[in-house]
C-alpha cells in the first residue's frame, strides 16, 4: 500500500520536474505568464460584452492573442547579452522609423500615426515602446552606475527626442508611455535624487509654456473637461460622465455580464478599447476590479522580482524599465476612465481591443521572461 | 585577479543602487494602486445608488404622449370641431447636421413662409433634446411625394402622422368656435410648459380658448428603454392620456346656416337663444372668416388682410360689436316706468310729432316726423308707443325718470354688463349715467342727453349678446339666465345659470308684450312687414340706430363715408309669445334701419318653430 503511494507520488512528483524543465527550456515564467493568460481569457469576456456580442471582434481578438503569446515566446527564447547586442541597432531603427512617419505617414483623424509598406501597416511608436527601454539600458549599462552627467544628459536627449516625434504626430498616450519607460530605465540607473526632483520641479514650471504652445486643443479640452465634466456634457465631458457612471451603478456585484445599461445602450463610447474597465466595473461590479488588480498586482509583483533577481545592470535596468512602463500604462488608463486623469488614449493592457499594443507588450513581457529564466552569473562563472 | 575583484566590487555596487530602486519602485506602486483601487471602490460602493440614479435617467427617457384634444358637436350631435390625421413634417435639429441649410433646402422644396420658420424656432425651445419639432403641417400628397424623392439629402427630417384640428363647417362657425393654433411663445406661461409638453396647439380665440382647459385632456406619460442616440428600444411602462372633454352645444348648426343665408353679406350679428335656460342656439357675425386657416400658421398676408379690413372680419361682433341699442330699449323702460309709476297703462302723451323740455326751444324730433310731417297721433298710450316705436313717447318718460334712475332700470335688464357668456374677451357696452358721465367724459348731465339715451341713442352702447339676455327677461316675464353656448361637457348637462330677474306685476308684462305683438301684427306696427304668413305668434321690438361705422381704420373716405354712415338696424323678437321657445336678437350694420334685420329674425323663428323635436 504504502509503496504504491509513494510510487504514485514518484512518478507525480517526476512528472512535474519534467514539465519545470520544459517550462525552464522554453523559458516561461509562470508567475507572469499565468497571470496574462488569465487577464486575456477573462477580457475576452468582457471585450464581447462590450462590442455588443460581436463574434467577428472577439475572434480577431484571439488571433490577436495567439500572435502576441506566440510573439512572447519567441522573445523569451533570447540570451540577455543579445538584446543588449542588438539594442543600439533597434533604436535607431525605430527612431528612423519615426523621422519617415514625419514624412511619408499615413494616417486618420488628422493623427499620422502609420507607415505603410504595401502589405502591412503598422505604427513605429509600437517599435519605440519596445526599443527604449533596451537602448537606454544599453547606454547606462555602458558605464558604471550611477551614470555620470554626460551620460545622463545624452540619455534625456534619447528620450526626448524620439518621444517628441510621436507627440507631434500627435499621439499624447504613447509619447508619455515611452517617455516613461526611458525615463524609468535613467532612475533604474541611479540617477541622483536630486536631479529627479528638479526635473520634477522643473516639469511642474513648464506646464504653463506646455499649455500655451505645446497641447492641442483637445488635449487642453480633455484637462479642462476633467476638473468640470458637466461643463460640456455632451460634448468632451460625455466620456468621463458616462465612465463614471457605468463604473459607479455596477456596485459590489454588478449588473451581471452583458446587463450593463451604459454598456449595451451605447452610452460608454470606447467600450471595448481604452474605456473597457468601465464595462467590466459595470457588469460584474467592484468584486470584479478588485480581482483585476489583484492580476495586475501579481504581474507587477513578479516584476519586481524578476528586476531584484537580474543577474546584470542592463537587465535590471531593462526589466525595471519595462515594468515601470507597464505600471504607468496601466495607471494612466484606470485613472483617465474613473476621472481622475485626463482622457490620453492610453489602453488597458491585454484587456482592451487592439492587435499592436498587446504584440509590444508581449514583446516587453518576452524580455522580461528572457530576463528572469536566465541562469545564475555565479553559476556561469564556476 | 585584483581587476576581478573591481568587477565584482563594481557588480555588488550596482546591484546595491538598482535594488534599491526597486524598492522604492515598489513602494510607489502599492501606493498608487491602493489609490486607485479606494477611487473604484469609492466610486462603486460609497456612491453607487447616486450612480445607479445617473444610470436609470441616461437609460430611461419619459415620453409625453399627448391626448386627443375633445371635440365639439351641435345640439344634434354634428361635428363642429374633429381632430383629422394628416402628416407633418418635423426637424430633429441634432441630427440635422447643418440645420440652416436644411432649412434652406425644405424651403426650395416646399416654399416655407417666415411663420413656419418663426413657429419652428419658439417650438424648439420648448422640446426636450433628441425630439422632432414640427415644422409644417398638413402635407399635402404632392409635398409628401417630393420629401420621399429628397429624403436623403435632408438629414433630420422626419415626416409625422398625427392628428389635426378641423372645422367641418368652415367659416359658418369661426367667431363661435374660434380656432387652435401653433402655441407661440406667449400663450402659455412659466408654470403651464409641463403640461403642454408634446403638445403642438392651444385654443386661440372662442369656444377653444374659452374651454381650453377641459378640451386639452390629460397628458399621458410612456417609461421607455433608449440608447444612446434616443432611439427607443422598450416601453417600460405608460400611463394612457386622458383624452379632452366633449363639448355639447346648444347651437343648432342648421338654424346657424339659416341666420347666416339669412344675413347674406349684410355685416352684423345674430344670436338665437333658449330663454328657458340661455343656451345659444345660433351665433352669427358677418363678415366671417373660416378658423381651419389659423389652424397652422397662417400666413402673414392673409392675417394682414383680415386684420386690416375695414369690415373688421376678425371682430366678433356677437360680444364684441358696441351698438346703440336704439329704440329696442322700449319695451324695458315701459316695464320699469310702469314699476316705479312715472305712468299707468292708459297715461296718453300728446305727440306732435316733437318734444321740448320746458323752457328749451330745442324740439326733439319723433323718427315719424321725417316720414309723416306729423306725429303718430294726437295722443300715444304705452303700447301703441311700443308697436310704433313712438320717440315722443318715451322722451317725456325719459325726462320723468331722470338718466339716473333710466340707467338703474335698464341695468336690470343687463344693459352694459358683461353677460358672462362663455366666451373670450366680451364686451360689455356702454349704460351712461351722471356719475358715468363725470368720470369718463368729467362734465355733468344735461337734461337733453336723458331724452337722447331714453331713445337708446347718445352715449349708450349695447352688444347683440346682451339685447338678447334682455329681450329673454322681456319673454320669460323677468328671468333670464347666463348665455351658454356649452350644454354639456362629456355628457354631463351643464346647470343653467340665472343671471338676473325682473320683478313686476303681470298685468305689466301684459301691455308690454301687447306692444311687442303688436310691432309685428297691427297694421302701423314697425315690422308689420314680416307678419304674412306667420304660423305662430311672434313678440318684437325693431330698432334704429344712428352712428359712424364701426371700423376701426377711420381714413376719411368720401367715397365710402355715406356707406358706413347710415343707421344700424336692429330686430329683438320671441316666440310663440304664450311659451317662447326662442329669442332672437338680430343687428345690421349700416342697413338703413330695423326693416332690414326682422327678415332674418323671421327666417330663423321659421325654422325653429316649424322644425321637427
Amino acid at each position: 500500500m504504502s509503496n504504491d503511494f509513494s510510487r504514485v507520488a514518484e512518478v507525480s512528483s517526476r512528472e512535474l520536474g519534467a514539465r519545470i524543465r520544459l517550462l525552464r527550456v522554453l523559458h516561461i515564467d509562470l508567475w507572469l505568464s499565468v497571470p496574462l493568460l488569465l487577464l486575456s481569457i477573462g477580457g475576452l469576456f468582457v471585450l464581447y460584452s462590450a462590442s455588443g456580442l460581436s463574434d467577428a471582434m472577439l475572434s480577431a481578438q484571439m488571433r490577436n492573442i495567439a500572435v502576441a503569446m506566440t510573439v512572447l515566446l519567441i522573445t523569451a527564447q533570447f540570451r540577455v547579452e543579445t538584446l543588449r547586442g542588438v539594442s543600439p541597432y533597434i533604436f535607431a531603427l525605430a527612431t528612423l522609423l519615426l523621422v519617415a512617419v514625419v514624412f511619408f505617414g499615413v494616417g486618420a483623424k488628422g493623427a499620422q500615426r502609420w507607415l505603410s509598406l504595401g502589405f502591412i501597416r503598422f505604427q513605429p511608436s509600437e517599435v519605440m515602446k519596445v526599443a527604449m527601454p533596451l537602448a537606454l539600458a544599453w547606454w547606462l549599462s555602458k558605464k558604471a552606475l550611477p551614470p555620470d552627467f554626460r551620460s545622463i544628459a545624452l540619455a534625456f536627449v534619447m528620450v526626448a527626442l524620439p518621444s517628441g516625434l510621436i507627440l507631434q504626430q500627435p499621439d499624447l498616450g504613447t509619447s508619455l508611455l515611452v517617455a516613461t519607460s526611458g525615463l524609468a530605465a535613467i532612475y533604474m540607473a541611479g540617477i541622483q535624487w536630486r536631479y529627479i526632483f528638479s526635473t520634477i520641479v522643473l516639469a511642474l514650471l513648464s506646464i504653463w509654456p506646455a499649455w500655451i504652445f505645446v497641447l492641442k486643443d483637445y488635449q487642453k479640452q480633455r484637462v479642462l473637461t476633467l476638473f468640470n465634466p458637466e461643463s460640456d456634457r455632451l460634448g468632451a465631458g460625455w466620456n468621463i460622465i458616462q465612465s463614471k457612471t457605468a463604473i459607479g451603478s455596477g456596485g459590489w456585484e454588478g449588473l451581471g455580464w452583458t446587463q450593463g445599461s451604459q454598456a449595451q445602450l451605447d452610452f460608454l463610447p470606447e467600450g471595448h478599447t481604452d474605456f473597457i474597465i468601465a464595462v467590466l466595473a459595470e457588469e460584474f461590479g467592484f468584486r470584479g476590479v478588485l480581482l483585476l488588480f489583484l492580476i495586475y498586482a501579481v504581474i507587477l509583483g513578479r516584476g519586481l522580482v524578476i528586476t531584484w533577481k537580474a543577474q546584470s545592470s542592463f537587465a535590471r535596468m531593462l526589466a525595471g524599465a519595462l515594468v515601470a512602463s507597464f505600471f504607468f500604462g496601466l495607471v494612466v488608463n484606470l485613472g483617465m476612465v474613473s476621472g481622475l486623469l485626463p482622457v490620453v488614449g492610453v489602453p488597458l493592457p491585454m484587456v482592451s481591443y487592439g492587435g499592436t499594443a498587446m504584440v509590444s507588450m508581449m514583446i516587453a513581457f518576452g524580455m522580461l521572461m528572457a530576463i528572469s529564466t536566465e541562469r545564475p552569473v555565479t553559476r556561469a562563472m564556476r | 585577479m585584483a581587476r576581478q575583484l573591481n568587477q565584482m566590487q563594481d557588480w555588488a555596487r550596482e546591484t546595491r543602487i538598482t535594488q534599491g530602486r526597486v524598492t522604492v519602485l515598489a513602494a510607489m506602486m502599492i501606493l498608487v494602486m491602493l489609490g486607485l483601487l479606494y477611487r473604484y471602490f469609492s466610486l462603486q460602493v460609497i456612491q453607487t445608488e447616486e450612480y445607479r440614479a445617473q444610470s436609470d435617467r441616461n437609460r430611461i427617457a419619459v415620453r409625453t404622449v399627448a391626448p386627443t384634444r375633445g371635440v365639439i358637436v351641435d345640439r344634434s350631435g354634428n361635428f363642429l370641431a374633429v381632430n383629422q390625421p394628416s402628416f407633418t413634417l418635423a426637424i430633429t435639429p441634432e441630427r440635422a447636421g447643418d440645420l440652416d441649410s436644411v432649412l434652406e433646402a425644405l424651403s426650395d422644396l416646399l416654399g416655407l413662409t417666415g411663420i413656419d420658420i418663426e413657429l419652428f424656432t419658439e417650438a424648439r425651445k420648448r422640446r426636450r433634446p433628441m425630439s422632432p419639432v414640427p415644422l409644417k403641417y398638413r402635407l399635402t400628397d404632392k409635398e409628401l411625394a417630393v420629401l420621399a424623392v429628397n429624403k436623403h439629402e435632408l438629414p433630420g427630417v422626419s415626416v409625422l402622422s398625427e392628428l389635426t384640428r378641423h372645422y367641418p363647417e368652415g367659416d359658418l362657425l369661426g367667431h363661435a368656435l374660434g380656432y387652435v393654433g401653433r402655441i407661440g411663445i406667449d400663450d402659455i406661461d412659466e408654470s403651464e410648459k409641463e403640461a403642454y409638453r408634446g403638445i403642438s396647439h392651444i385654443g386661440k380665440v372662442g369656444l377653444e380658448a374659452y374651454y381650453e382647459d377641459v378640451l386639452k385632456g390629460g397628458l399621458g406619460v410612456s417609461r421607455v428603454e433608449t440608447n444612446a442616440r434616443g432611439v427607443e428600444l422598450d416601453v417600460i411602462d405608460r400611463i394612457e392620456p386622458v383624452p379632452g372633454a366633449e363639448l355639447t352645444l346648444h347651437l343648432d348648426v342648421e338654424l346657424q346656416r339659416v341666420a347666416a343665408s339669412a344675413m347674406g353679406n349684410m355685416r352684423g350679428a345674430v344670436v338665437a337663444m333658449d330663454p328657458k335656460n340661455g343656451g345659444v342656439l345660433s351665433a352669427v357675425s358677418n363678415p366671417r372668416y373660416d378658423p381651419n386657416k389659423f389652424v397652422n400658421g397662417i400666413s402673414f398676408s392673409d392675417y394682414a388682410e383680415l386684420r386690416d379690413s375695414r369690415d373688421a372680419p376678425l371682430l366678433n361682433r356677437v360680444i364684441q360689436g358696441q351698438y346703440p341699442p336704439a329704440s329696442t330699449i322700449k319695451p324695458m323702460l315701459g316695464l320699469a316706468g310702469l314699476n316705479r309709476d312715472l305712468i299707468t297703462i292708459d297715461t296718453a302723451i300728446p305727440d306732435p310729432g316733437y318734444y321740448q323740455l320746458p323752457g328749451d326751444p330745442r324740439r326733439y324730433r319723433d323718427w315719424i316726423l321725417r316720414v309723416r310731417g306729423t306725429g303718430h297721433a294726437e295722443e300715444m298710450n304705452l303700447r301703441d308707443s311700443i308697436a310704433q316705436s313712438c320717440d315722443v313717447y318715451f322722451y317725456e318718460l325719459a325726462n320723468r325718470f331722470g338718466i339716473d334712475a333710466l340707467a338703474e332700470s335698464l341695468d336690470a335688464f343687463g344693459i352694459g354688463s358683461l353677460t358672462g357668456v362663455d366666451l373670450p374677451s366680451e364686451k360689455r357696452g356702454i349704460l351712461p349715467s351722471s356719475e358715468w358721465k363725470r368720470r369718463v367724459i368729467g362734465s355733468s348731465w344735461y337734461g337733453g342727453e336723458t331724452l337722447i339715451v331714453g331713445i337708446g341713442q347718445g352715449y349708450m352702447l349695447a352688444t347683440p349678446m346682451q339685447l338678447a339676455v334682455a329681450t329673454t327677461a322681456l319673454a320669460t316675464r323677468g328671468n333670464a339666465f347666463k348665455p351658454s353656448f356649452v350644454a354639456a361637457v362629456d355628457g354631463m348637462p351643464v346647470q343653467p345659470e340665472p343671471l338676473l330677474s325682473v320683478p313686476a306685476a303681470t298685468e305689466y308684462w301684459d301691455e308690454v308684450s301687447a306692444g311687442m305683438v303688436d310691432t309685428v301684427s297691427s297694421v302701423r306696427g314697425t315690422a308689420f312687414g314680416m307678419r304674412s304668413g306667420l304660423t305662430y305668434s311672434v313678440a318684437g321690438k325693431t330698432g334704429t340706430a344712428q352712428v359712424v361705422g364701426i371700423a376701426q381704420d377711420a381714413t376719411y373716405d368720401e367715397e365710402a363715408l355715406s356707406e358706413y354712415q347710415r343707421n344700424h338696424g336692429w330686430f329683438i323678437a320671441y316666440a310663440p309669445v304664450e311659451n317662447p321657445e326662442i329669442v332672437v336678437a338680430v343687428l345690421t350694420e349700416n342697413s338703413g334701419g330695423g326693416s332690414t334685420a326682422y327678415p332674418v329674425a323671421r327666417a330663423m323663428l321659421d325654422y325653429w318653430m316649424s322644425r321637427d323635436e
